[in-house]
């Protein structure tokens, strides 16, 4: 089983809740996932409309663990504020920290995350840090206290899947120990598969599954996607070759010409 | 006094936070509070004194990725 900051978890899959049609079907879309754990979020709440309290809820009743982020804070002390508030809100310490660098790319801006990381950590927060799939990075993040990493794959929403294969080999050959979790551009089961034979831990998608014609059906694929990459890693894939190798014994054939 | 809640200016009598958060009608609401940039924990908020032009925000859960 995948353990994470001391918590045991039988599913591999994380889901996001947002940019779904309507609040019944991210609650079916959850429950086809088997996500035991999905990601939320802060923002500003009128005392007239209250639509947090209605998420919320929602979210409650489905029984998972939720992993807030800090998405949309571009500086340390947005960051770092927003995790406050949302160990209070969602009573978590656990959070996905996110300093955005570029608003093109929503690339992390990894000195921003490494000081971050650090001031969060100290406080007892369970970080966990979206970053890139630098080494250098990757070393500092689990120095300031990190116990588990989430790589993007590609940029955010982009669903473009593995970007930078080598780089995140490398990544997970460096550090075979921590908890690495695939988070963000990933696009389709297939990528999400490739992820898990790769031996990355887990993969966090949203919004492949939220924007799909049919997101509780999505949601029911990448959960089939994500058992099966992680089974194939485990069962051991074999060696890529150039030339063919005859499947079929060639002892024995027949002579007929 | 005028205070910038959540990005709207108005006018509040309420001396502290906690004050500000009943006066607006968020009463049992699940939020979370900053004044001026700095987490307020609820517990805090009646200690948390009001001055003119001062930032509030009130955030609650939303979807997130």
């Amino acid at each position: 089983m995948l353990q994470v900051y001391g918590i045991e978890l039988r599913s591999r899959l994380f889901l996001g809740t947002s940019r779904y049609p309507s609040p019944a079907v991210l609650s079916e879309a959850v429950k086809a996932s088997r996500a035991q754990v999905v990601t939320v979020s802060l923002r500003r709440e009128s005392s007239g409309e209250r639509a947090g309290q209605g998420f919320w809820s929602i979210i409650r009743e489905l029984g998972v663990r939720v992993l807030p982020n800090t998405a949309g804070c571009h500086s340390v002390k947005e960051a770092v504020t927003t995790a406050q508030m949302a160990r209070e809100v969602f009573g978590t310490s656990w959070i996905k920290l996110e300093v955005i660098g570029e608003d093109d790319t929503l690339q992390p801006d990894v000195f921003g995350l490494v000081e971050a990381a650090r001031i969060l950590a100290a406080d007892g927060f369970e970080v966990f840090p979206y970053t890139t799939e630098d080494l250098v990075v990757a070393d500092k993040l689990l120095a300031a206290g990190c116990r588990v990493l989430m790589p993007w794959g590609a940029p955010i929403g982009s669903g473009r899947g593995l970007n930078n294969l080598f780089g995140l080999k490398a990544l997970r050959a460096h550090f075979p120990e921590v908890p690495l979790v695939i988070d963000a551009g990933i696009g389709v089961p297939s990528h999400a598969a490739q992820a898990m034979e790769l031996g990355f831990d887990a993969v966090l998608i949203n919004t492949a599954v939220a924007q799909a014609a049919d997101p509780v059906r999505m949601a029911a694929a990448f959960a089939q996607a994500v058992e099966a990459g992680w089974d194939a890693r485990l069962a051991g894939p074999m060696e890529p070759r150039d030339l063919a190798a005859p499947s079929t014994p060639v002892i024995g054939t027949a002579f007929l010409k | 006094m005028k205070i910038l809640v959540n990005g709207a200016w108005r006018d509040t009598s309420a001396v502290d936070l906690a004050a500000a958060l009943h006066e607006m009608g968020y009463g049992e609401a699940v939020v979370a509070t900053a004044l001026n940039g700095e987490f307020v924990p609820a517990g805090s908020r009646p200690a948390a004194r009001l001055a003119d032009g001062d930032r509030i925000e009130v955030l609650a859960p939303m979807q997130g990725g």
